[in-house]
């Protein structure tokens, strides 16, 4: 196991380590810093100047590694929009998407895993074509559209929620549902696949020929053995939220790193952009790490070190 | 004899394996529906001068914000309203196809190829080149896609064709994870080990003997890619950060009908149903391929 960890570990470092490269080539390689910062109209001499200012005129290389070493110093340098630190500014904003993703998540598995139960222990009923349905559609809807519907109905018709912002617990109902229906269809399917093949397993036979009860024998003995790789998918999907987080929050104003993210890249902040990836980046790689340990742990056979 | 003829019936009994395919396919209601779906869009698509009742493009700033026919105020002449510039709903909702397809299309062609090969070349080699292959893939689903398409687009600046490039370069994520997988199981059948024992060229190997047993799985994947692409598309244009203005994208329209929703909600409402169609018959067609192919079906 400890093998198995080490290594893991070593792999996640060199994965964050190219993946923060790869941020910083794509975003300053897709265009001029310098040109957009000087605006339109601005002089060939200020667009000089404002490259030696931000020292965009040094080799890519001596940037990045400057770049790098600040960051593992806790500095994310200076916003040039919002003319504060960067740092700051992603911490300030980031409880709000952690809310946001927490709360998503387990909207998605407290529809997904009820349904995708149900749908594995009555395959072929209205349940399961319902299931289907849910999940289906869920697949094809537009999670921005979704999110305007919603605003729409519960917003304006019914006016029983806030249109926008982030102020209070209600603030973040819409966007709740928004997210975590548009993640929720793979936890649906999981679930109900991973229930179907274990109820057909021999150990559940063998718990039901004991002659425990029904309830009994899903839950206890069935649902937990199912619910492993989902473990692993939630990891996965909370990364996948944190981004598409930047979609619901821009439509419902959710003052979040998502928001800030749509609102650096607008203003071509880039140092934002660019912190706000790879912290992205980071967290995704510490959440697959963290689910790749726990799958060692729950289940010997994977810990193999390669 | 009667053994001889045992066997003639079966041979005339047992239909080729293209015929079954067919039988299944047209019995699996599912695909037949989103066939159905999908190809009227593609139909609209392709027809769209000749079935579109307006230039899309077209103003008429007399006649702005017509509601749909069914409500009160509308007209048959424009059958579902007009927008804020009084240009032809109906009209842009066909063109407005063929911007989605296009992505659609056009980004599964670019990344199926990177994936593909990637997914080819780690799964038959393994060894070293699936630990690079692997390393390279776990770096590019380390970095948020919307984050970066929307970035560069907004650097490089939004059009149809950067769109494409920018999505087609960056995902071809899920071709590489499944493509790896399928070729892994291809890989240790006999017929490989007969092919390399007859000397055949390792591309020969590849492409001739492990893509068309990898083939039903990488149409899977290239329907959840297209559908995945087309939503992006649509997300990045709904922030303006994708396709521009004038052009009829749906996710557009619904960026531009947003000021007006409160009022005239039909604006969003109908690019957006639009857009759910078409994501919904590709993902039906693909759920479809993928029963009628995998010979336990949908379990």
């Amino acid at each position: 196991m400890l093998a198995y960890s080490l290594q893991r570990l070593a792999l996640a470092v060199l994965v964050a380590i190219a993946v923060s490269a790869l941020a910083f080539l794509l975003l300053r390689a897709s265009g001029d810093v310098a040109i957009a910062l000087a605006g339109e109209g601005a002089r060939v001499e200020d667009i000089e100047n404002i490259r030696r200012i931000y020292g965009l005129d040094r080799p890519v290389l001596t940037q990045y590694l400057d770049w790098a070493s600040r960051l593992l110093h806790g500095d994310f340098g200076q916003s040039l929009y919002f003319k504060s630190d960067v740092g700051g500014l992603v911490l300030d904003k980031l409880p709000t998407t952690a809310l946001l993703a927490i709360l998503s998540l387990g909207f998605a598995l407290g529809i997904s895993v009820p349904l995708g139960v149900l749908a594995a222990l009555y395959v072929g009923s209205w349940i399961d074509r319902l299931c289907l349905v849910v999940a289906v559609v869920g697949q094809a809807l537009p999670n921005f559209f979704f999110a305007l519907v919603l605003m729409l109905i519960f917003a304006v018709s019914l006016r029983v929620l806030p249109v926008s912002g982030s102020e209070t617990w209600a603030h973040f109902v819409l966007p709740t549902i928004a997210l975590g229906y548009y993640v929720a269809p793979p936890f649906m399917r999981l679930v109900r696949t991973g229930m179907i093949e274990v109820l057909d397993s021999d150990y559940i036979r063998t718990a039901r020929a004991k002659g425990l009860s029904r309830g009994s024998v899903v839950f206890k003995h069935a649902l937990p053995n199912a619910l492993v790789p989902v473990v692993a998918l939630a990891a996965v999907q909370l990364g996948f939220l944190l981004g598409g987080s930047i979609v619901i929050e821009t439509v419902f104003a959710l003052d979040g790193l998502g928001y800030l993210a749509f609102q650096s890249i607008t203003h071509k902040d880039v140092p934002v952009t660019q912190a706000i990836v790879t912290l992205l980046a980071f967290i995704y790689v510490g959440l697959t790490l963290a689910a790749d340990l726990a799958n060692a742990w729950l289940d010997p056979r994977m810990r193999v070190a390669r | 004899m009667s053994e001889t003829a045992a066997i003639l019936v079966a041979d005339v009994a047992a239909p080729p394996p293209g015929a079954l395919l067919r039988r299944r396919a047209l019995a699996h209601k599912g695909l037949m529906i989103g066939a159905g779906i999908l190809g009227f869009i593609v139909l609209l698509a392709l027809l769209a001068p000749l079935i579109a009742p307006y230039d899309p493009h077209a103003q008429d700033l007399a006649k702005r914000l017509v509601p749909p026919w069914w409500y009160e105020g509308g007209s048959r002449a424009h059958p579902l309203g007009t927008d804020n510039l009084g240009r032809d709903y109906l009209s842009r909702i066909i063109y407005g196809a063929r911007i989605s397809l296009l992505i659609g299309c056009a980004v599964m062609v670019i990344s199926g190829l990177i994936g593909t090969a990637l997914g080819l070349a780690a799964g038959y080699f393994g060894r070293r080149v699936d630990m690079v292959l692997t390393f390279i893939l776990t770096v590019r689903l380390a970095l948020p896609l919307i984050l970066v398409a929307l970035a560069i687009v907004a650097t490089v600046g939004g059009s149809l064709t950067v769109v494409i490039l920018v999505l087609g370069l960056l995902k071809w994520d899920r071709f590489a994870v499944v493509m790896r997988a399928a070729t892994q199981q291809v890989r240790a059948l006999d017929y490989i080990a007969a092919a390399q024992a007859t000397g055949a060229s390792t591309l020969r190997i590849v492409l001739g003997e492990v893509l068309p047993n990898v083939l039903p799985q990488l149409v899977v994947v290239a329907t959840v890619e297209a559908a995945s692409a087309i939503l992006l598309e649509a997300a990045l244009s709904f922030l303006g950060l994708g396709v521009q203005p004038p052009v009829p994208s749906w996710g557009l329209m619904i960026a531009e009908a947003k000021t007006y929703m409160f009022f005239s909600m039909w604006l969003i409402a109908i690019p957006g149903v639009a857009l759910s169609l078409l994501v919904l018959s590709i993902n039906m067609v693909g759920d479809g391929i993928r029963d009628v192919t995998a010979p336990g079906g949908r379990n």
